[in-house]
């Protein structure tokens, strides 16, 4: 049964439908924040990064100081999420993936990670959607500080994939070995999450 | 195609639940599998209810249940509840 | 029969199903607020505190969904919604400014089983409300007036200024009948020069002075923008109110739905 339509209704938000759009999705001028949880706020004076073993075993830490240290990138891109909006155009800055695994100087333990937040929250990825440029840690948004409501002191960034992925108040990184569903991966979103091919939910 | 609710409290996500279960949602007492507190669905701090519900412990902020329900299908993570305890009619 | 009996008596059926309403009657209540009368056919009947879903589809199938809490009372055979217009939302614009009589749109519900209140259940009644957050409470009054005020009520109510009072003739109309129902009202921005009511945003002296005291028991019931409900829940807890008295409803970051 179709749904009934609400005479003079119309979204609010302008679908650009050039191709910079993924199937699906509408262009928003908003930054809605979303959040499975309260905001964390942990000062920059005790946050660190970590990367950790197949075992759980950190092997290599930052601070914040030794973040900022790191050779920044400058992003602009196109961020998509799963409930439907994308918002073009965002400026990030931050340290790549890439520079990360350069600082560490080691072999990575397994071909994939689970991301590590502060309130508990957990995602997925594969090495190969992190590496060459396509994931960072990012620090700045819009040019200022990223703030606590958007993901900051530091959030992954990985915009290819849906924003689901670019977690919010990162901590760490786990290797493993083989994929493993994150938060909402377990809950029926897709392991992956490609937008450009609607890769929403389990399954598709 | 649902835009995100700006509701941020456990009585929004009874829209959610109320379709799964038969008794009214919002009033059913859950215990924390962490810190033991009894609080009402209704009362739990709720988060998140674009991408699917976030039911934490207003004690101790623990996921007590997170849900989704896409194309259809009803997944719920209950391991931060101990107990459900529901007043039947009786 | 508890509020909780009296909820779980309702047919769950009823509220999953998305139903049609029709937009009969517009009602301006402030500068940007206007409530909506609608006749939902085969509604199933709700309970003072309850909302309801609202969807709306644009003509290219694009739709929105939004909670309104239900402003009539369960005595009145049609449904009233009260919806505060955000100007940079996207719903709260249709439904207070562009709907019109014959307008519909879809709705689901009742829901909500925990922030509820009968009459039968008994009070006193401490109503503690923050914006568009009088909703829910103005149901729970109507209701009250419905079933015969024997209920001892005290509202204490927030509001920007003078002219966004929502419901403010017929508080002061149900108020000046009642000996048992007292209505105070707090401005937090600007207040006219004659003003007798408070001037502040709601906190724990307010409330000592003006809300039922511990002893008295009273069921409490705080709806408004989140920040608003967090702090007078927890001023109230702080003046000695059992953390299980105070019922708590809370609107997103905006103070209503956008």
């Amino acid at each position: 049964m179709s749904p009934m339509i609400s005479r003079g209704f119309r979204r609010k938000h302008s679908d650009v439908g050039s191709g910079a759009v993924p199937p699906g999705q509408y262009v928003t001028g908003d930054f809605p924040v979303l959040s499975a949880g309260p905001t964390p706020r942990t000062s920059t004076a005790t946050w660190s990064f970590t990367l950790q073993d197949l075992d759980g075993k950190e092997f290599f830490r930052w601070e914040w100081s030794d973040l900022l240290a790191l050779p920044a990138s400058q992003i602009t891109v196109d961020i998509h999420c799963v409930t439907k909006w994308t918002k073009l155009g965002t400026r990030w800055k931050g340290v790549s993936f890439d520079a990360l695994i350069a600082a560490a100087g080691q072999p990575l333990p397994g071909s994939h990670v689970m991301a590590y937040c502060d309130g508990g929250y957990t995602t997925n990825l594969a090495v190969a959607d992190l590496e060459g440029g396509k994931g960072m840690i990012a620090y700045e948004y819009d040019g200022s500080p990223l703030a606590p409501e958007h993901g900051g002191p530091a959030r992954l960034l990985v915009p290819h994939l849906y924003f689901w992925k670019s977690a919010k108040w990162v901590r760490g990184l786990r290797f493993m070995a083989a994929d493993a569903p994150g938060f909402w991966e377990a809950l029926g979103y897709h392991r992956r999450g490609d937008p450009w091919k609607e890769q929403r939910y389990d399954g598709d | 195609m649902i835009d995100a609710d700006l509701r941020v409290d456990g009585n929004a996500a009874a829209g959610f639940l109320d379709q799964l279960f038969a008794f009214e949602v919002t009033a059913a007492i859950v215990t924390c599998d962490g810190c033991a507190l009894d609080s009402p669905i209704g009362a739990l701090d709720g988060y998140d209810l674009a991408m699917g519900a976030v039911l934490r412990c207003p004690g101790c902020e623990r996921v007590m249940i997170a849900g989704t329900r896409l194309r259809g299908v009803w997944r719920l993570d209950l391991r931060g509840v101990r107990q459900l305890r529901i007043q039947g009619a009786c | 029969m508890t509020a909780t009996e009296a909820a779980a008596a309702l047919p769950s059926t009823g509220r999953i199903a998305w139903r049609e309403a029709e937009i009969v009657e517009v009602i301006d209540e402030t500068p940007s607020a206007r409530s909506l009368v609608l006749r939902v056919p085969e509604w199933p009947g709700h309970l003072a505190g309850q909302h309801v879903d609202v969807r709306l589809t644009a003509e290219d199938g694009y739709q929105a969904q939004r909670s309104y809490s239900i402003a009539s009372a369960p005595e009145r055979r049609e449904l009233m919604l009260t919806v505060e217009r955000i100007d940079e939302g996207e719903v709260s614009p249709y439904l207070a400014g562009e709907a019109r009589p014959g307008d519909r749109f879809e709705l689901r519900g009742p829901i909500g089983g925990y922030f509820t209140w009968t009459a039968a259940s008994g009070g006193p009644l401490q109503l503690v409300a923050g914006g568009s957050g009088i909703v829910p409470l103005m149901a729970m009054l109507r209701h009250r007036a419905h079933a015969g005020r024997a209920v001892p009520a005290r509202l204490l109510v927030s509001s920007r200024n003078i002219s966004a009072i929502l419901y403010r003739g017929e508080l002061d109309a149900l108020a000046a009948g009642d000996e048992r129902l007292s209505l105070v009202h707090t401005l937090t921005r600007e207040a006219p020069a004659d003003w007798s009511g408070e001037r502040r945003r709601v906190d724990a002296d307010m409330l000592r002075a003006h809300a039922f005291s511990p002893a008295d028991q009273p069921r409490i019931y705080v709806c408004g923008p989140t920040p608003f409900v967090e702090a007078a829940a927890t001023a109230l807890v702080g003046l000695g109110h059992a953390p299980e008295r105070v019922r708590t409803e809370r609107f997103g970051p905006t103070g209503g739905q956008a």
